[in-house]
């Protein structure tokens, strides 16, 4: 047989064709967001069993708190899908870089938290000091600029997680019972107390304790006048001057360095850092505290920009995300999700008797990577998800007069 | 002798320009040109950003963003209650004092230790070979990164450290020593070791340029090793010195890593001012405190520069 040049043509574009039809197929397939949140946020767990259950890429951004305000700020075109805190959205929606997500597009928007939708657990108005996530749920137009009061179908943020926060102790290394945020400045652990350095939720734990030992009567502690917050960050600076502070902490792994190492035994701290200290087999509890606890809720938006075949696919993630498996994957590792039934339906019912009823483990309490979190017989600190949420007193916050405290954040920074 | 050498490589160059056919007028106008790529990646990288920080020091700016305008606001935010509050210092003062403190003793101890490492490698290891296997031992630590380095002392200075656990093992104290960690003393201690060798290369450096001839001379004159020290040595090694303290000045002025770390967060400094201000989105707070920490750094490099031309010197 003769191989001409016109049999060869044709076989190399049968070839050509071939391998070019099967990327385009791949690219028709596979969307991928880009997803901006804190480390602390994102699951590996989650990003892969999306990619399994609808297709979709889920790639990462990791970066602090702040930043990811700042991001949303300064580079709204760098992401598809971002995980923020609530209480960044006074400073994000008047930005106009997220757009009000259509709730008839979310399945379950009338089934998220009562806590969330309304600041109410199990009919009971809790704690609104602060930016409570129901004072910011909603915008007033799908390209609002501004929020509304009553319920619209443009919403801010679909919660992804939300916790309660209270102090972190050594219960080995302290003699007596700690009951109230005011021991956080009680010289009895002079050298040996630590508060985090992020301004805005640094000074409402400040704020937590100074009301507690009676000195003060805050209108809102999340919003503070100036004259209140001079007279918070004189009490620091006092505070600081005789010696209480150990150190100041900024990030998660700090928090559970100084708690490990015995260098502070009682700090403002985050859940999954005390779960991080007792992993290495070191006491630590999560201590309820009579005042309540600080609250903090996060939640997806979408940027202005996103579109097309990316915005579907975010919203269909956004819809998995509170279909359960997600809900409960997050339970396990102490948080709330937005959809309470929905993760029910994936956890076991010992596990949901621990996490959320406040019962004694039938069975060890294991994470989602499969680490040992709690023998069975013990109980989660705080007990129930009503008597935790419940007992919510005031929410992260960034206050109006947020520049003027920053200021003197830095002076108690100088002291 | 460098002298004669010096002139004869001048008038070689001299007799060779006519050769190229260059006149003056041309020879200029080729080095500018030869110099352009270095001056655009100088106006790039370093004009362009100073003067962008420079022009937005002045801007206005809310919680969400900044807005063109030409207003002082940041500039008397930086130094409010500065003068009213007097004698009391301001934030601002006591963070550049704070920061001033720790250039001076950082400086001072190591240029000690910088000195004398130097001079033990340059005058004392004898063999060329052991001189560079020597040296290259002082850079080891420069294999892992500063924040290791740092945090490699935490569990050492700690409460229940190595260091203290070891003086009450030894019956020195009974208490844990709570100033080791999350003290002036730690940031001290972590700065100089992290900076020394900035000091050790450029003073070496000098002393290996100094003439072997010129000490022994010293010594035939009668001189005292002391003597040799204050009237040889250290007015050769000079120029090392000062650049030795270029640099661990201007690092020391900008550092917040470090002051963070080992201070426990408690102790301010400007860097650290500079980037809270920059997360909480107050850029043009953030530059003019920036501005003003450049105009600070320029006039303590300028005060060192006072002292030698380091032109002429290299």
């Amino acid at each position: 047989m003769t191989t001409t040049r016109r049999t060869f043509l044709k076989g190399a574009s049968a070839l050509g064709a071939s391998t070019l039809a099967a990327p385009y197929v791949h690219a028709q397939e596979a969307v991928t967001l880009r997803y901006l949140s804190t480390a602390v946020n994102q699951s590996p767990g989650i990003a892969k069993k999306a990619s399994e259950d609808l297709g979709i890429n889920i790639e990462y951004i990791a970066v602090t708190t702040d930043d990811v305000a700042r991001r949303v700020i300064t580079q709204p075109n760098s992401f598809d899908l971002v995980d923020t805190e609530y209480f960044a959205l006074p400073n994000l929606v008047p930005s106009g870089n997220l757009k009000g997500m259509d709730a008839t597009r979310i399945d379950r928007a009338d089934q998220i938290a009562s806590v969330i939708r309304e600041g109410t657990v199990g009919g009971k108005a809790v704690g609104s000091d602060g930016t409570a996530p129901f004072e910011v749920l909603y915008l007033d137009a799908a390209d609002g600029k501004a929020f509304s009061s009553e319920p619209t179908e443009f919403i801010t943020l679909i919660p992804t997680t939300y916790n309660a926060d209270t102090l972190g102790i050594r219960p080995d290394l302290i003699d007596g019972e700690v009951n109230s945020w005011a021991a956080l400045l009680d010289p009895k652990f002079a050298s040996k107390a630590a508060i985090l350095n992020i301004p805005s939720i640094g000074i409402m734990d400040a704020a937590m304790a100074i009301e507690a030992m009676g000195e003060i009567t805050y209108g809102d502690k999340g919003n503070m006048t100036r004259e209140e917050i001079d007279f918070t960050i004189a009490k620091l600076i006092e505070a600081k001057r005789a010696g209480q502070f150990r150190a100041f902490w900024s990030n998660f792994n700090e928090s559970v360095n100084l708690m490990a190492s015995g260098e502070v035994v009682i700090q403002s701290m985050w859940s999954p850092a005390v779960t991080a200290v007792r992993t290495q087999g070191i006491a630590c509890k999560y201590q309820p505290l009579k005042e309540g606890y600080r609250a903090w809720a996060s939640g997806f938006g979408l940027p202005r920009t996103l579109d097309g075949r990316k915005e579907d696919a975010a919203y269909e993630f956004i819809n998995w995300f509170l279909s359960g498996w997600a809900g409960a994957h997050l339970s396990k590792q102490g948080y709330y999700p937005a959809v309470l039934d929905t993760a029910k339906e994936y956890m076991e019912p010992y596990e949901w008797a621990y996490w959320y009823e406040g019962a004694a483990a039938e069975q060890d309490i294991m994470s989602p990577s499969g680490d040992l979190l709690e023998e069975a017989g013990a109980t989660r600190d705080g007990g129930s998800y009503e008597d935790r949420m419940g007992a919510v007193a005031c929410w992260n916050a960034v206050m109006d007069e947020n520049q003027y405290m920053v200021r003197k954040w830095n002076e108690f920074i100088a002291a | 002798m460098t002298d004669t050498i010096d002139t004869g490589a001048r008038r070689s160059i001299r007799r060779a320009i006519p050769r190229l056919g260059l006149r003056r007028g041309q020879g200029a106008g080729e080095g500018l040109l030869l110099a352009l790529p270095m001056w655009l990646v100088f106006a790039l990288f370093f004009l362009l950003p100073l003067a962008v920080t420079l022009v937005v020091s002045f801007w206005e700016f809310t919680q969400y963003s900044i807005e063109p305008a030409f207003i002082l606001r940041n500039y008397a935010d930086l130094f409010d209650g500065c003068i009213d509050g007097l004698p009391y210092l301001c934030t601002t003062l006591k963070t550049y004092l704070s920061t001033l403190k720790f250039c001076f003793l950082v400086w001072a101890v190591t240029l000690v230790i910088g000195f004398s490492v130097a001079y033990f490698l340059a005058f004392h290891v004898r063999s060329l070979p052991m001189q560079v296997t020597c040296f290259l031992i002082c850079t080891i630590p420069f294999w892992t990164s500063i924040v290791i380095r740092m945090i490699a002392w935490i569990p050492l200075l700690g409460r229940n450290g190595l260091v203290n656990q070891a003086l009450m093992g030894m019956g020195v104290t009974d208490q844990p020593l709570e100033w080791l960690l999350y003290s002036d003393f730690s940031v001290i201690l972590a700065l100089v070791h992290l900076y020394t060798l900035f000091m050790v290369v450029p003073i070496f450096n000098s002393m290996m340029r100094i003439d072997p001839a010129l000490i022994e001379a010293a010594r035939d004159s009668g001189a005292s090793g002391r003597q040799t020290l204050t009237n040889v040595v250290i007015p050769l090694a000079r120029p090392g010195i000062l650049i030795g303290s270029i640099f661990v000045v201007t690092i020391v002025m900008g550092d917040f890593l470090t002051i963070g770390i080992m201070g426990g967060q408690q102790i301010a400094s400007v860097g650290k001012t500079i980037q809270t201000e920059i997360q909480y989105l107050q850029f043009p707070l953030a530059a003019a405190n920036a501005v003003l920490l450049l105009i600070a750094v320029m006039l303590a490099i300028s005060a060192l520069l006072r002292m030698v031309d380091i032109r002429k010197e290299l």
